[in-house]
């Protein structure tokens, strides 16, 4: 790996950790959208910041970001206390508005080389080492390397500090209230941080695959756990995981790095909703399956004890009355037969079946709860 | 621009009339999807539209706008399943599987893209004006793709009105009288993928969600009919899209899909503050009205109980005390000059006031003979 690979890696692990953070809380708040309107939308800000700075990486862009993801998240909220809309129909008319304005104060006025629409929207990771940080001199790494961990620290502190704020206006915002911990505060807070973090990664990742960082791995690791602070370990690692495969994955195809990172954390969802332990598809499936199997044996084992001793005990255990009494086809028939032989609840004697005292015992306890 | 350049000139004619069309389909469609409050299922669809258009290109080798188009939607419909599915098999929210599927299809379609790109035989160039429209480069050809997705659209929505007015409003009671509630929901997402489908080239991915949110929610303001409120929605959304795709393709370095949202955004704006009824402005005109009349109720009130106090009915009583009287809800001058008009009080002296024979039999009506306020 050259130095700038491994710069560009640790860019994408260090914004991935940085917007899963707050993303955890978006996906917990079911606030996952307004990340994608925040993120739309701090163009504007981005852009009224760039015509009075003129320069891209002035701080200001992203005082003016956070304030325009904070006036998007108000305005929502404005639309929606007019109760002339409903909150999701709120949220699909500010951000596109705000977006608009951005997009068309940027083509007609900035369409120069620092700003253009497509960066914005989509990122270009590639070229992020090649502006420097420099320090008295010496080259530190670069810049956007920084802003990133800076982002990530004040994500980091502001948990840290208000983690069980968060947890209880996150999980019982009444108990919140009658706590003391005003929720509007909590709320706003981490919107700014959603925007600032937003803005923090824009330049590397672009504003749509903001969303695909702050709300897949979280969303993944929701699949996997129960506890706040290991669904909380768990983003983090998902999205740097994805993050580093993400990169790769451009590698080896010359693609967009953002594309291929937000494809990847698509594919963790994936594995996720599908082997999760215990709730994942295929365990869900298995257990269905698992439970099918042992229903039915119970049900031949209570059939066999109610023919037991009478004349047609050998005629109702054939496979034949088998498939015609409980409606299973043949296969299936035949496999409820082979397991209750393989657990000794009945054996083969000639073309019978005839119940142990396993099975017995089984049947007895199934009818009597 | 004028009226006759408008009729000769074939480009500008071609962007309007394209334009005008994608805003009555969506319009009429995103209706639908506005009071089934999937407003960002079809920010979702049109974003994962993405990957399609480049896989569409990709297999096929073809630009043929049809194509294209038939990509975009299969996609943009793969993400909704994909939606529903993970809501409904996992406690996975809608909103985390909105935001989910919008970004990562987003994200296939990003590589797919860069990954043409920068194939040898790179010849997509055209592509990615799928992220923003781009109305200046639409031809006659795109507009036959577009009426062949939406006309038939539209008529399906007619042929099913009954239908899918009931699942927007009461899904429960549609079941309940025995409509097939899933294939409906399945038909009304499947419209309103053509809906997004036909927009994409002249608005674009990013902005579509808002052709289908805006021209309904500014429609939704002036009526509470739905027959109404389609028609309005489809009239915003051709108006809006009109105006905005002429704009932009006559206007150097003007994007076509934000211009067109503006426009658009405008007339929500527009609606929400003048539409009668609902509109803001009216809402606040009637709380205005309504705080006058209980500010001249409680001085006519004011007069009725000082007049219980003496044994002439008609005694005129000092503006100063009405004054102190209605302290807290203030306006007693403009409420006892208004009485004065309506002939209930009349003008005693300079600063004197006292109830007219109407206006005391209209106190005793409203507060009662002998219990009046001390």
């Amino acid at each position: 790996m050259t130095p700038t690979q491994v710069e560009i890696q640790l860019i994408a692990a260090v914004t991935a950790a940085a917007c899963a953070l707050p993303g955890v809380f978006l996906v917990l708040r079911r606030m996952a959208m307004l990340s994608d309107a925040i993120s739309h939308s701090i163009l504007l800000g981005i852009v009224l910041a760039y015509f009075v700075t003129r320069n891209l990486a002035s701080p200001l862009l992203l005082v003016a970001a956070a304030v325009t993801g904070l006036v998007t998240v108000a305005l929502v909220e404005l639309l929606g206390r007019t109760r002339l809309l409903k909150a999701d129909a709120s949220i699909g008319l500010v951000f596109p508005l705000l977006f608009s304005i951005g997009v068309i104060l940027i083509s007609r006025y900035a369409g120069d080389v620092h700003l253009d629409v497509d960066s914005v929207l989509l990122g270009e990771l590639a070229f992020a080492p090649f502006d420097r940080f420099e320090l008295f001199g010496a080259d530190m790494g670069p810049v956007s390397l920084f802003v990133m961990l800076g982002a990530l620290a004040a994500n980091a502190l502001f948990l840290l500090l208000f983690y069980k704020e968060l947890k209880v206006a996150t999980f019982d915002p009444e108990l919140a209230a009658a706590l003391g911990i005003s929720p509007v505060l909590i709320h706003y807070t981490h919107m700014g941080l959603v925007s600032v973090t937003a803005v923090s990664a824009f330049e590397a990742v672009g504003s749509v695959l903001v969303v695909a960082l702050m709300i897949g791995p979280p969303a993944t690791a929701y699949l996997l756990t129960d506890r706040l602070p290991v669904m909380i370990a768990l983003s983090v690692g998902i999205g740097v995981a994805a993050s580093l495969a993400g990169y790769w994955l451009a590698h080896v195809l010359d693609a967009s790095i953002a594309g291929s990172m937000a494809t990847m954390t698509g594919v963790a969802f994936l594995l996720a909703l599908f082997f999760a332990p215990g709730r994942g598809l295929a365990a869900v499936a298995g257990r269905r399956r698992r439970q099918r199997l042992e229903f039915a044996g119970q049900m031949l084992a209570v059939h066999l004890l109610q023919h037991e001793g009478t004349a047609e005990e050998c005629y109702e255990s054939s496979l034949v009355q088998l498939e015609e009494h409980f409606r299973w086809d043949k296969a299936f028939a035949r496999q409820i037969v082979r397991q209750g032989e393989h657990l000794e609840r009945w054996r083969l004697a000639g073309d019978c079946l005839e119940l142990t005292d396993t099975g017995r015992e089984l049947a007895r306890a199934v009818v009597e709860r | 621009m004028d009226l006759l350049s408008f009729f000769s000139d074939y480009t500008l004619r071609t962007v309007a009339l394209g334009a005008a069309l994608l805003g009555a389909v969506s319009g009429s469609l995103g209706t639908f999807a506005l009071l089934r409050r999937q407003a960002l299922l079809g920010d979702a669809m049109s974003h994962a539209a993405l990957p399609g258009i480049a896989l569409a290109f990709l297999v096929t080798g073809s630009k043929a706008p049809l194509v294209i188009l038939v990509g975009a939607g299969l996609a943009g419909w793969l993400g909704a399943w994909f939606v529903i599915k993970v809501t409904g098999l996992t406690r996975v929210k809608e909103d985390s599987a909105l935001g989910l599927v919008l970004s990562v299809f987003f994200g296939v379609g990003l590589v797919l893209l860069t990954w043409i790109q920068r194939r040898p035989d790179a010849s997509q160039a055209g592509l990615d004006s799928y992220l923003f429209g781009q109305a200046a480069t639409l031809v006659q050809k795109d507009l036959v793709a577009m009426a062949v997705l939406g006309v038939p659209a539209l008529l399906l929505m007619l042929l099913f009105w009954k239908e899918l007015k009931l699942l927007s409003f009461d899904p429960e009671f549609a079941f309940s009288l025995g409509y097939p509630v899933r294939r409906l929901d399945l038909l009304l997402t499947t419209l309103l993928v053509v809906a997004i489908v036909i927009g994409l080239q002249t608005v674009g991915v990013v902005l579509m969600s808002a052709m289908l949110v805006a021209p309904a929610a500014a429609a939704r303001q002036w009526t509470d009919r739905l027959g109404v409120m389609v028609l309005l929605a489809a009239l915003f959304g051709a108006a809006g899209g009109m105006g905005g795709a002429v704009l932009s393709s006559s206007v150097r370095r003007l994007p076509t899909g934000p211009t067109i949202v503006l426009f658009i955004s405008a007339l929500v704006l527009v609606s929400l503050l003048f539409a009668p009824n609902r509109g803001l402005l009216w809402a606040w005109f009637r709380r205005l009205r309504s705080r006058r009349r209980l500010e001249l109720r409680a001085v006519l009130e004011d007069l009725h109980a000082l007049s219980l106090q003496h044994e002439d009915p008609y005694h005129s009583h000092r503006t100063a005390v009405l004054r102190a009287m209605s302290e807290g809800h203030g306006g007693a001058d403009r409420s006892l000059a208004e009485l004065e008009s309506q002939g209930l009080a009349r003008r005693v002296g300079a600063d004197r006031w006292a109830l007219t024979p109407a206006g005391a039999e209209e106190a005793a009506r409203w507060f009662g003979g002998g219990e009046g306020r001390a």
